[in-house]
């Protein structure tokens, strides 16, 4: 390549006035291993140019989906048949228990026994409770007798 | 006479939309696609986004930010006739919205906050020296006259390419362009004669 191009080249570019091609002539040229030994100085700056295109965007971009909305719509109203549901369940189940709860007897005879019945268990089980108090008076009777 | 009417400037078809680009109008792309789509310029962005940001991280910041806004417009993107032009147009606009706000929360924008962790650093310091002050010259360069470098002399854009971009006539772009490059070539003079003296 002629010299004299080189540095006419090379006038332009700093007017800003080269097309691609011309541009490009310069690059390969101080690309190349034979640049003049005055031109030296220029080789930096293209050879920074060609260093600084080899830069790469290595992320990973997460993009956000456009599906998210429907998600969250489905997930709201997952949310809301979930709690319909449980309530009518508890609901339901409330009524039962409530039906349940209260035994009726057509005959007076079967309806006394079974009142003695009810109230016999109810004894029996206070008399447990009192059977244990005894022990509370047997503790108080052994403190009476060391602190008179 | 003649000449002059000659001379008129018509209104560029490449910039407008090709029929192709019309029946896609509308119709939605999928990740793959924008992917395909975003991949011959997504560098070129973190690239223009690292000149003005000079932080690797910040610039990386900001690609995944304006990419992220690309595919938001995702249906309206094919009635761009370039995407690319828009793409860097938007990462201009967003990183000197970036550095605005920076200068505005009275974080000062020193070298040192903004240091870029390459291992780079110390082991290449011997042979990337001379290119290593080559970016710092053009890292002091007014951004306007930085984008223009980055554009013109690193990715090579045509001059009716960084006009659209920059929403500036070709002109104004060669003289900004001129005045950079000058200015770089000042400092490397400065720099050469003090090695030598």
């Amino acid at each position: 390549m002629e010299l004299n191009n080189i540095e006419k080249l090379l006038e332009h570019y700093f007017d800003g006035n080269l097309n691609s091609a011309d541009e490009k002539q310069l690059r390969d040229y101080f690309a190349s291993p034979n640049v003049a030994q005055h031109l030296k100085q220029y080789q930096p700056l293209f050879g920074y140019f060609e260093e600084a295109k080899q830069q790469q965007f290595t992320r990973k971009v997460a993009l956000p989906t456009k599906k998210q909305n429907k998600v969250k719509w489905l997930s709201i109203a997952a949310t809301v048949v979930v709690l319909i549901g449980a309530s009518l369940y508890l609901y339901t189940n409330n009524v039962k228990v409530q039906d349940e709860g209260f035994g009726t007897y057509d005959n007076p005879e079967i309806a006394f026994q079974e009142t003695q019945k009810a109230l016999q268990l109810l004894s029996t089980n206070v008399n447990v409770g009192i059977e244990s108090v005894k022990y509370v008076n047997e503790y108080q009777q052994s403190k009476n007798l060391i602190f008179k | 006479m003649v000449s002059f009417v000659t001379n008129l400037k018509l209104p560029r078809l490449d910039y407008i939309s090709s029929n192709q680009a019309v029946s896609k109008i509308n119709q939605k792309m999928n990740q793959n696609e924008f992917i395909q789509l975003v991949n011959p310029f997504k560098d070129k962005v973190f690239r223009l986004a690292k000149r003005l940001l000079v932080s690797a991280e910040e610039a990386e910041d900001a690609t995944q930010e304006v990419l992220i806004k690309l595919w938001n417009k995702n249906e309206n993107l094919n009635s761009y006739s370039s995407i690319e032009a828009f793409a860097m147009t938007m990462t201009k606009n967003f990183c000197l919205d970036v550095l605005k706000s920076k200068r505005a929360s009275n974080l000062s924008i020193v070298h040192n906050n903004f240091v870029a962790n390459e291992a780079s650093l110390l082991q290449k310091i011997e042979d990337k020296d001379s290119l290593n002050w080559v970016e710092k010259i053009i890292n002091k360069l007014p951004e306007q006259q930085k984008l223009i470098i980055q554009m013109r002399d690193i990715e090579q854009y045509e001059f009716d390419e960084i006009a659209k971009i920059m929403d500036m006539n070709e002109t104004a772009i060669r003289v900004a362009l001129s005045r950079a490059r000058k200015t770089i070539r000042e400092f490397m003079i400065k720099t050469n004669n003090y090695g030598i003296e």
